[in-house]
């Protein structure tokens, strides 16, 4: 399957690369000594997670490295040398030989030039194709990467593409001059899982049809056992492990990579053994946490023209102590229920109503002092604390509001509360910068828990954070949970993660219910065509079953 | 792709610059100005003490060179006159930007967390502000307010208010969608709260810059409005009074007006070195990565 057998000429290779950057005068290594081969035809994929070193390895192939960089060691493409780079440059490499699919397609396009103006460019950069010439051979590569209707949209602009038709026309730019490298730097990483899918389809596609090689970098365990053939694992600068992916998945050798493996959320198999106990007071009528009827919520548009509609008419229910699990692609709405639901946006029509109280048109003041009862966890830890406040002034900062407590009782209980997130008491007069991004998430929530909220919402929660540390933050909430007791709306593209969590699932598509139920019957018979859409799409870290599941 | 070693942070200013005082003092030419600055600031405050002389007294015949600069056409001594004609200019141009930064500061506030129909009446209100050109605006409405110090205060303060209001509402505007604002909120914090407690901390940085350029700005209007006759009265002494006596006796002794005109031009040039040293430290669109 692997092209190594058939080809044993590397067609690039990097050896003993190092690469430094200069940071307030010092040089810190970014990577160390990493050496790994690329054969024609193959998928080669490196993984690691946050600062492994995995883009910058990839990056110094281009020299795209900032100026900041220091790089050592020897890159080769075939038979030419591209570190130490020379003296022409790699102006003739890039693109044409070696070419570079980016993660964000929004901003990796140029918005005030036609996809079609920005191939036809790449080719005539490389090539003496005359302009009409160009543009045939632009619709023809888009036609190639499946891009709908090429011949039309070859001039719309990239704001007038969706997310995966913008990474497919990236993708016809780099193929343009048929290079023998692509390099993927997380190219389906700010796609929905569908559109994911889609684009991984097309990438296997043009390996055999192009007969390219393709460096596809990612953190996603689930892409490369769908993609890869062969997989390079990093971890701190440094290459621990490469192997065959279905090696590396069956034995992995070495400990991280089993750990790794160990934290990915495996759609199917991470499931909560019980759903939590009904809510002790199972006695008297099951309490409501969190009731929407018929909610409306539309964003107001500018200079009074309607607004856009974010959420249509949804109804739902989630009853004291449950955990219900919100799922949905990109602007399906459902952190738009988060917010409405903590009113931070106001509905249009129908009723919300959160812990026995309708807030749907409650005064501002009369929200205040209901927020005692419930409270959010934000998703992205970098941004939800206040970056100037010491985090037990975060974390106080709700007991203060509603003046439970001050002085010394207010350490107390800021000190007990870090220690239930499991961060050391004496943390509490450090600054956010000074934290990772998964103890700040745990700051986070402890500042929610603070007034023992009856019910969370928690948009994304660990959407911004590395597999083991998502694990370790999801593990900590699933605990917190079953011991508080509060009810959650837990927001997540990710099915795997609701799986762990939920009792229950909701699955919204542009801003409607598409099914509701208890997670097992959600997750393994769904009833709509678009859920057993989503549980396909959503990549398994499984590489016989993955391909399987494909076909 | 946080492959980088320096993350910076999502939002606003990277906090780990708030010890970026000292860094942008390591720029020689930051450190010179801020220097004399400093030296400057001294003089403000002990004016009444390193005076060698009186500034109202007469010391000698006029249009000699006793003491250290010579005299003034009255005779007086121009070093003391100088020492305290730096006083009077700078304390009016503090006093100016503090009344602006107060006033554009608690704007644009306003405006950015409010947004909605505040907003525009605020904005709008600081475009027009903006249309005039100030050193006109100054002259006029100091030649009917009457010319007093008070009210070249005031002018100027009203006059640099929209610079205070665009950087700090524009900040607020990003800021205002942060999730630790939102979070705020989700709490229970009142929008007073928000707005002081949370919002203005993490505007400061820009704040900063503002104010040390605007003093630049402040003691330039300043020195033309009295050079005018406008601002201080005699016998007090500014830097632009001074220019304007010794204009009329530049052939006899230009001493009388080089030396207040070199002390106006080394401040301003002193403050906007320092500003800029700011901004490169506090300013993430002006930083270096």
């Amino acid at each position: 399957m692997t092209a190594t057998a058939s080809s044993p000429e590397p067609v690039l290779s990097i050896a003993d690369l190092s690469v430094d950057f200069r940071v307030n005068k010092a040089w810190v290594p970014a990577t160390r000594s990493v050496s790994f081969e690329l054969y024609p035809g193959e998928i080669l994929a490196v993984v690691g997670e946050s600062g492994s070193g995995k883009s910058v390895s990839s990056m110094s192939v281009l020299d795209l490295l900032a100026d900041s960089a220091r790089t050592s060691g020897r890159i080769r493409l075939g038979d030419a040398d591209l570190l130490p780079v020379p003296e022409t440059g790699l102006g003739a490499v890039r693109g044409n030989e070696v070419a570079m699919i980016f993660q964000e397609p929004m901003t990796a396009l140029n918005p005030v030039y036609s996809v079609g103006q920005q191939i036809i460019e790449a080719i005539r950069c490389h090539t003496d194709m005359d302009k009409r010439a160009a543009r045939e051979r632009a619709i023809e590569l888009l036609e190639l990467v499946g891009f709908p209707e090429p011949g039309k949209r070859v001039d719309y602009h990239p704001h007038q593409l969706s997310g995966g038709q913008r990474q497919r026309a990236m993708i016809a730019m780099a193929i343009s001059c048929d290079p023998k490298v692509l390099i993927a730097d997380e190219p389906t990483t700010a796609l929905d899982v569908t559109v994911q899918a889609e684009i991984l389809d097309l990438l296997r596609d043009l390996r055999k049809r192009l007969n390219s090689a393709i460096v596809l970098i990612t953190h996603d365990m689930g892409v490369v056992a769908e993609l890869a053939d062969r997989v390079v694992v990093m971890r701190s600068g440094e290459v621990i492990e490469q192997s065959d992916v279905y090696t590396l998945f069956a034995e992995p050798e070495h400990e991280y990579t089993r750990k790794l493996l160990a934290a990915v959320p495996h759609l199917g198999r991470a499931a909560r053994s019980e759903p939590v106990d009904p809510p002790p007071a199972a006695h008297q009528e099951p309490a409501v946490a969190l009731r929407l009827d018929n909610t409306v919520v539309r964003y107001r548009g500018r200079f009074g023209r309607p607004g856009f509609l974010a959420v249509n008419g949804v109804s739902l229910e989630l009853r004291a102590g449950e955990v219900m699990g919100l799922v949905g692609e990109s602007g399906s709405g459902k952190s738009t229920i988060g917010r409405c639901a903590m009113g931070l946006l106001r509905a249009e029509s129908g009723t919300v109503e959160v812990c026995g109280e309708d807030i749907t048109r409650a005064s501002e003041r009369r929200l205040r002092a209901l927020r005692r009862r419930f409270s959010m966890v934000f998703q992205d830890p970098a941004s939800s604390l206040n970056p100037r406040a010491r985090i037990g002034d975060s974390i106080g900062l709700p007991l203060r509001l509603h003046r439970v407590a001050s002085g010394r009782e207010l350490t107390q209980r800021v000190g007990d509360l870090l220690e239930q997130v499991e961060l050391p008491r004496s943390w509490a007069s450090r600054y956010p910068h000074e934290l990772s991004g998964g103890q700040r998430q745990r700051v986070g929530i402890a500042r929610a828990i603070a007034l023992e909220p009856e019910l969370l919402v928690a948009d994304e929660p660990t959407s911004a954070l590395d597999v083991s540390v998502q694990a370790t933050v999801l593990n900590l909430f699933l605990e917190l949970q079953s011991r508080l007791g509060f009810s959650c709306l837990f927001i997540s593209h990710d099915l795997a993660v609701v799986e762990m969590l939920a009792n229950t699932i909701t699955v919204l598509r542009d801003g409607q219910i598409v099914e509701s139920g208890d997670r097992a019957r959600i997750l393994t018979e769904p009833a709509e065509e678009y859920t057993r859409q989503l549980v396909r799409a959503a990549p398994v870290p499984d590489p016989v079953g993955q391909r399987a599941r494909r076909r | 792709m946080t492959t980088l070693p320096d993350q910076k942070d999502a939002v606003g200013f990277d906090p780990v610059r708030i010890g970026a005082f000292g860094r942008c003092l390591r720029n020689p030419r930051v450190l010179i100005a801020g220097g004399f600055l400093a030296i400057i600031g001294l003089l403000v405050l002990l004016a009444p003490w390193l005076a060698p002389a009186d500034y109202r007294a007469q010391i000698d015949l006029p249009l000699t060179n006793a003491g250290v600069l010579g005299t003034d056409d009255f005779g007086r001594d121009v070093l003391s006159r100088l020492i305290v004609g730096v006083r009077t200019s700078m304390l009016v141009a503090v006093l100016a930007v503090l009344v602006a930064g107060a006033a554009g500061v608690f704007l644009g506030l306003v405006a950015g967390f409010r947004g909605g129909w505040l907003s525009v009446v605020i904005m709008r209100g600081i475009d027009i502000l903006l249309s005039f050109p100030p050193i006109v605006l100054a002259i006029a409405a100091v030649a009917i307010l009457g010319p007093e110090l008070r009210n070249v205060v005031i002018v100027i303060g009203i006059l640099y208010i929209p610079r205070f209001t665009r950087v700090v509402y524009t900040q607020v505007l990003s800021l205002r969608e942060a999730e630790y604002v939102q979070a705020d909120r989700v709490l229970g914090a009142s929008s007073t709260r928000t707005m002081f407690r949370t919002v203005l901390p993490n505007v400061t940085a820009p704040i900063i810059v503002q104010g040390s350029l605007s003093l630049s700005f402040a003691v330039q209007i300043e020195a033309g409005l009295s050079f005018l006759g406008l601002g201080a009265q005699p016998p007090l002494p500014s830097l632009g009074t001074m220019v304007g006596a010794g204009r009329d006796f530049l052939e006899v002794q230009p001493s009388l007006l080089i030396f207040p005109a070199i002390v106006i031009v080394a401040i301003v040039l002193a403050l906007n070195v320092v500003g800029d040293g700011l901004r490169d430290v506090l300013d993430p669109r002006r930083g270096q990565s």
